[in-house]
């Protein structure tokens, strides 16, 4: 018997030990590597940074959540980011909604297929790359001010336009996924019972397609969250959530409230998913 | 189904324009990169070459291509084999925590990428004290390229079950040789399919990079950033973000033509 069949003979008889070793590299990596560095990060939230120095002084305290709260500037920011979050995710419904029901409900099989990529591909090109492609056609002299005679330019407009095309292929196929899981039938049944067609949507299809809006709307809700690039190419002179954690970790060489602005994404997307769970929406994703 | 046909017809128009509107800005950037006008003027003023020319000589640009290159390669290395690794103990075993593990493989992806970014430089600088640089960059995205890998991995496990391989051993086969003639070679095109997936996302992930790749170094994206509101630097600009659409795109389209397991939602 060769060594290597002997070995594989053994592990063959230890299956506990093939998954502890299969397990090992990715857990050391991700449990340790990753969650470590996540705990470090939420840690250094509570310690602060020494105005002469610039060294992180680790001193717990909760001093940088009190200036979150009570400073003006940072509840601006806030809410502003979730405005334009709630925009984003219903501009994104909006559009997502008609284009996944008819590549769900009326394109052929093969036509699905197509259309899934055509869909998809895009969703990988750089996102840098697409924000730009929006710095250049809402410039002064671009496609959107030729076609429409005026440009909304940069600003708020701008921010929301941008970010509601980049996460609009993730609100897209978690709508088309649940559209196309929901049967025909019950909309030939709800037709056949006399519903008309606005009808049928609002107490048949709007309801059971409601989680995979709610996955899609995880997404953009995240995905916007933690943006901070769009807004420096396309924003004007607004900031979000994570133009503050940026400036505090580069300019400001200030980690821990940077963390501790960081936090406040984290939570709002704990909160958000905590309520959605009952909707099933997770299981969507 | 019994919609009428103006309704049909209506959402046939939605999905023509959301087409569009995914598209048109691509394109864009595509014809403004070879538009003589160095500014976004539209409709482009002439048809020249001499940017890409340009952008082929900028030692920037090159140095970040290759920077690109290395970080993407390495990093789609380490992800597909931690990623094999995982999907073959979460799809072949039950245990404790796994519905934990199989979290824990979406969250680098899942959490916002400024969130990651802060994480795995603190983690890296105030910790470990390793110095930025290129290796750094590279675990940071390996970190989030591993669920890809994963899912398609998974999806591909789930679909050939485990009867040919069992066959395989009936017929006297070690684990070693069943996985090497039977069990991999069924593999070989989720692999891929993940491998130029993880790869794609590595080439053009941004957030992440800003903060954890060395000072002095650039990826394409950073490049692009840093060069951004540099008026004399657009037309290269433009060359560098056609570029950046098609090489990403490319394998995208082929991971998709590859295996049918990659429809899921969002970028997992």
């Amino acid at each position: 018997m060769s060594i290597a069949a002997s070995v594989s003979g053994f592990l063959y008889r230890k299956p506990r030990l093939r998954l502890g070793m299969l397990l090992s590299a990715p857990l050391l990596w991700l449990g340790l590597a990753y969650l470590g560095a996540l705990a470090a990060l939420f840690v250094t939230a509570f310690w602060h940074t020494d105005t002469f120095t610039g060294q992180v002084v680790t001193e717990w305290s909760l001093d940088n959540f009190a200036t979150l709260f009570r400073d003006e500037v940072y509840r601006t920011i806030t809410v502003r980011t979730l405005g334009i979050a709630v925009a984003v995710t219903v501009i994104d419904a909006v559009i997502a909604f008609p284009m996944a029901f008819y590549m769900a409900k009326f394109a052929s099989p093969r036509a699905q297929r197509v259309l899934v990529i055509a869909v998809m591909t895009p969703l990988w090109a750089s996102y840098l790359v697409k924000a730009y492609s929006w710095r250049i056609m809402l410039s002064g002299n671009g496609l959107i001010g030729w076609l429409f005679g005026a440009t909304p330019g940069y600003g708020l407009a701008a921010t929301v336009i941008t970010l509601s095309y980049l996460w609009l292929p993730y609100m897209i196929l978690p709508i088309y996924a649940g559209l196309d899981r929901l049967p025909n039938s019950l909309v030939e049944a709800s037709g056949d019972l006399g519903g008309r067609p606005w009808g049928t949507f609002r107490s048949v299809v709007l309801p059971l397609t409601f989680p995979a809006i709610v996955a899609g709307s995880i997404f953009t809700f995240s995905l916007t969250l933690g943006d901070y690039i769009t807004v420096k190419i396309v924003g004007g002179a607004n900031q979000m959530l994570g133009n503050v954690v940026y400036d505090n970790i580069g300019a400001a060489n200030n980690l821990p409230f940077a963390a501790t602005v960081a936090t406040v994404p984290v939570v709002i997307m704990l909160v958000y998913l905590a309520a959605v769970r009952r909707t099933g929406a997770l299981d969507n994703l | 189904m019994m919609l009428s046909k103006k309704t049909k017809y209506v959402l046939l128009a939605g999905l023509v324009l959301g087409l569009a509107v995914i598209y048109v800005p691509l394109v864009v950037v595509l014809l403004n990169s070879v538009n003589s006008d160095t500014t976004f003027g539209w409709p482009p003023s002439g048809f020249t070459f001499e940017w890409w020319g340009r952008a082929a000589q900028n030692e920037g640009v090159l140095r970040a291509l290759v920077t690109s290159l290395e970080a993407g390669l390495a990093a789609t290395v380490l992800a597909l084999v931690l990623g094999m690794m995982a999907a073959f103990a979460l799809q072949r075993y039950r245990f404790f925590g796994k519905d934990t593990v199989s979290l824990l493989i979406i969250l680098p992806i899942a959490l916002p990428g400024i969130v990651t970014g802060i994480a795995l430089n603190n983690a890296f600088r105030t910790i470990l004290g390793v110095d930025l640089g290129l290796f750094t960059a590279i675990v940071a995205h390996a970190t989030f390229c591993i669920v890809v890998v994963f899912n398609n991995v998974v999806a591909r496990l789930r679909r050939m079950g485990g009867n040919l391989e069992e066959a395989s051993m009936d017929l006297g086969a070690d684990g070693i040789t069943t996985f090497r003639l039977v069990t991999f070679p069924m593999l070989r095109s989720a692999l891929l399919a993940g491998g130029l997936l993880a790869f794609a996302l590595s080439f053009d992930e941004i957030i992440v990079t800003t903060f954890t790749l060395g000072a002095g170094l650039q990826t394409l994206p950073i490049w692009i950033l840093d060069n951004l509101f540099r008026p004399n630097q657009a037309p290269v600009v433009n060359v560098v973000a056609a570029v950046l659409i098609v090489v990403s795109t490319v394998p995208v389209y082929l991971a998709q033509r590859l295996s049918g397991d990659t429809a899921s939602g969002g970028r997992l």
